[in-house]
């Protein structure tokens, strides 16, 4: 009896202990969100989003620059990466059977695990270094290749469920086979493919590190592709460590801006991921 | 055109992308190898223990970024380790459906925070509870360094090892559990006796790919790490990582030597992460054969 | 052995099968098949499970070479051209298919299921074209009443019987000579499977369907002709009548007796 009494206490004694480390790291994370709620909200205003900055110690100004290069670079990143990325999923679940495909499958696992900054260095001797000066171009490629991993691994997952009948009732119908991925498989797959898109263009929105040398930064308006453009994450790092107060303020507000378009990129990708779940294809 | 001929030029251009993606790793591992062959040539394996980086005199050592880079990845592996561990074992195995749903779709919501605002959050609000601590503990107030540093990437790869952690443990079969339970066995008992052994290299894995993270993380260590380039003699002291040397040096390195050390540091980092990555792979193929 | 064909001279064959192999990974699953399929009529394939049937008819519009590992040998003249030296993509033109599970595409509505075999091909029909042979295909497969005021609803709204004779549609919209047909209302219930034999039945004036069943008593209901497979071997052929009433082989007895699965 006694020994069942130490085995149920034991029991109990455990779940506590486990309860409360398992939510103090919520903690942390709770108080990040918070933080950057608070501390940015007072910097939010029409003018925040619209206008360029002010030379430190002047009040006021925006990141209305930032917010244009960071949608350009995720623009153009994802005009070289997704259909790539989707061509190589295609592959993957289509074709590749033996050992080629598990060499692919190893590659992109291999872009998965890089750090960011790496591809940082490759874009600047890939682009910066042949075209001489930064451009959002050059960052756009080192963000492009952040999304390929993503974007090929997720579709090629997707496609792997779509049911082989589906295929064979297209070519059934004297339909050739790339007509039959560009227009049965891949739109039936479509949901999941563009949930992987928006993960992965929620992974790179945020990302800094390539962009240091590459993207680099412009206080000024700037539309060309081929010129440095400024970026929000590239904003929050130089003001977070600049000695002015006013920066600080508006690295925060940044900040709230940054994690506002990356959470709504996390969570529609998680609807639609649900919505495709309920359908039950 | 006959169909045939565009099946298989489409078969071609699919295939053609997919030779890409290997070639853009090999790729990269060649430009890395070419950029940084000045600093190959003039310091050899020196490189790898020299202690001294002293752009001026133009002399190039990696020791103390590496150093750094490992004191850091591995001190937040091991903090991180009991938390990561206990979220995904209550997320599998406590907490009822309904609310494990949605606390884990919410960790890792948070996971997705870019770094430079952890970075952020670390430089305002975690370094002044550091500089509190090293007050009463007699090491210099700087606040930053080392520990912050350490601390910060453990709050950042926590939700990913814990929701693999979770993954993992959901993947025990529920047979065994139940065969177990029908033994009169406790929960706890349940737990430590089938479902972490069953789960352990998957367990393994994800804590050597949340590593392989933490060497790699860049921008949240860079602004709190303190960047200073010497080799660090105490755990309190200021250093720099392989990541954060190069954030920190790269634009400003104005004489090719000192950019390609810079380089040379990447084609490290690059090399270390895919070691860590490949043995998390192998540990996961381990899995699968079991 | 010399497979036994035997075809009633006054039909005319519209495909001639002549020594058919057929493997996985180089194990056969059809041994010198040869046989005649006449023209406009029903043919039933029937045999015990894993006899060959599926890859039998998946040779007949080339799908069978689709599966990874699989080979085909022999000839399979369609109106006396070898459909083994073909364009498969022409050939699966001329040869419609209706599978197992009713399988509409999903991102389509009921009417462009219906013009899949033209939208996936990327011709363009006139508007006025494309509703005349949407109405069409979907009333000869006894489907237009039901559907005539949703056309632009998913297809995969419709109950399972209905997304069978979608598939049906889509299959006739082509315009195929033949009809490949695998156990096509093995996935229904008694009522749905009733209407679709009706429809095979009406369907016979102007296609020639060849239907995979395990369904002795289907096959009386609807089949002209009856074709008996044994562990990949054609064992029997001949008039649905002449084959359930006097089996040649002891084999056909016996499966007709219910002696196999
Ligand atoms: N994809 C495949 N790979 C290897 N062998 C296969 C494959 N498909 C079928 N076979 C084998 O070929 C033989 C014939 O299979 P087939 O599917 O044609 O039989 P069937 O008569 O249609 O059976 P059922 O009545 O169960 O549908 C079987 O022995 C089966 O195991
Ligand atoms: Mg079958």
């Amino acid at each position: 009896m006694n020994r069942l009494l130490y085995r149920k206490l034991k029991d109990r004694l455990a779940f506590f202990l486990i309860l409360v480390l398992a939510l103090c790291p919520t903690l942390p994370l709770f108080h990040i969100l918070l933080g950057v709620v608070k501390q940015g909200i007072s910097s939010i205003s029409l003018e925040f989003f619209i206008h360029l900055p002010k030379p430190p110690g002047e009040e006021g100004g925006g990141v209305g620059n930032a917010i244009v290069g960071t949608l350009m670079l995720a623009l153009s990143a994802s005009l070289l990466a997704v259909p790539i990325g989707i061509l190589c999923g295609v592959y993957l679940s289509e074709y590749a059977k033996g050992r080629f495909g598990e060499a692919v499958r190893i590659a992109a696992d291999v872009l998965q695990g890089t750090p960011s900054i790496v591809f940082g260095i490759i874009a600047y001797l890939w682009v910066v270094k042949p075209m001489g000066h930064f451009s959002a171009f050059s960052g756009s490629v080192a963000l492009a290749i952040m999304m390929l991993p993503v974007i090929v691994r997720s579709t090629e997952e997707i496609l792997r469920m779509i049911p082989e009948t589906l295929r064979e009732a297209s070519l059934a119908l004297g339909v050739n086979y790339w007509r039959t991925v560009l227009k049965v498989i891949i739109p039936t797959g479509l949901v999941g493919i563009t949930t992987g898109i928006l993960l992965s263009l929620a992974r790179i929105m945020g990302e800094t590190a390539p962009l240091l040398f590459t993207a680099f930064g412009n206080p000024f308006w700037n539309f060309n592709p081929m010129q440095p453009v400024e970026a929000l994450p590239l904003v929050v790092f130089k003001y977070a460590i600049s000695p002015y107060e006013e920066w600080i303020r508006q690295a925060w507000g940044a900040s709230l801006v940054l994690t506002g378009l990356v959470l709504v990129l996390n969570l529609s990708a998680r609807l639609l991921a649900r919505r495709m779940g309920g359908h039950g294809r | 055109m006959r169909a045939q001929d565009a099946d298989r030029l489409f078969y071609y251009l699919c295939g053609g992308l997919a030779l890409g993606l290997i070639l853009l790793v090999i790729g990269i591992g060649l430009t890395l190898l070419w950029g940084s062959l000045p600093s190959i040539k003039a310091f050899g394996f020196k490189f790898l223990w020299g202690k001294v980086w002293d752009p001026v005199n133009e002399e190039f050592g990696a020791l103390p970024f590496i150093v750094g880079t490992l004191i850091t990845s591995f001190l937040a592996l091991i903090i991180t380790f009991p938390f990561a561990i206990s979220s995904g074992i209550f997320l599998a195995e406590y907490a009822p459906p309904r609310i494990a749903g949605p606390l884990s779709a919410l960790i890792e919501l948070l996971a997705g925070i870019p770094s430079v605002i952890y970075g952020l959050w670390a430089l305002f609000y975690l370094v002044p509870v550091v500089r509190w601590f090293e007050m009463r503990l007699g090491a210099p107030p700087f606040g930053l360094g080392l520990p912050t540093a350490s601390l910060v990437l453990a709050i950042m790869i926590l939700p990913y090892a814990a929701s693999i952690t979770r993954e993992v443990l959901k993947m025990v079969p529920q047979e065994l559990k139940e065969a177990a339970y029908g033994l009169g066995a406790t929960r706890w008992e349940v737990i430590r006796g089938v479902c972490l052994p069953y789960a352990s290299s998957g367990i393994v894995a994800g804590l050597v790919l949340s590593l392989g993270r933490a060497l790699g993380e860049t921008m949240a260590v860079t602004m709190v790490i303190g960047n200073r380039s010497e080799m660090p003699t105490s755990f309190w002291d200021l250093a720099n990582t392989m990541a954060s040397v190069i954030a920190n040096e790269f634009t400003e390195a104005s004489k090719d030597i000192h950019l390609a050390a810079l380089i040379e540091v990447g084609l490290l980092l690059f090399v270390i992460t895919l070691l860590v990555n490949i043995l998390a792979r192998m540990v996961i193929i381990r899995l699968k054969v079991k | 052995m010399a497979a036994r064909t035997v075809t009633d001279p006054k039909e005319l064959a519209i495909f001639e099968v002549r020594d058919l192999w057929a493997y996985y990974n180089e194990k056969p699953a059809i041994r010198k098949v040869s046989l005649k399929i006449p023209e406009k009529k029903i043919t039933a394939i029937m045999g015990p499970s894993g006899c060959g049937k599926t890859t039998f008819i998946r040779c007949l519009n080339r799908l069978h070479e689709l599966t990874p590992g699989a080979s085909i040998k022999g000839e399979i003249l369609l109106r006396d051209k070898n459909i083994l030296e073909m364009d498969p993509v022409l050939v699966r033109r001329k040869i419609g298919m209706v599978f197992q599970r009713p399988n509409p595409f999903p991102t389509m509505t009921i009417y462009d299921n219906v013009i899949a075999g033209y939208k996936l091909l990327g011709v363009r029909l006139k508007r006025e074209e494309a509703d005349r042979i949407v109405e069409e295909a979907l009333r000869k497969a006894a489907l237009w009443d039901e559907v005539k005021d949703s056309l632009h609803k998913r297809g995969t709204y419709l109950s399972g019987g209905q997304q069978q004779r979608l598939c049906i549609a889509r299959a006739l919209a082509v315009k195929p000579e033949v009809l490949l047909m695998d156990e096509p209302t093995s996935a229904l219930d008694p009522k749905s499977t009733a209407k679709i034999e009706e429809l095979i039945v009406e369907l016979k004036r102007s296609v020639t369907i060849v239907i995979v069943t395990h369904n002795i008593a289907q096959a009386g209901r609807v089949a002209d002709y009856t074709a008996f497979f044994y562990l990949g071997e054609l064992v029997e052929f001949g008039p649905t009548s002449e084959i359930f009433t006097v089996p040649k082989d002891p084999r056909t007895e016996e499966f007709l007796k219910g002696k196999f699965g």
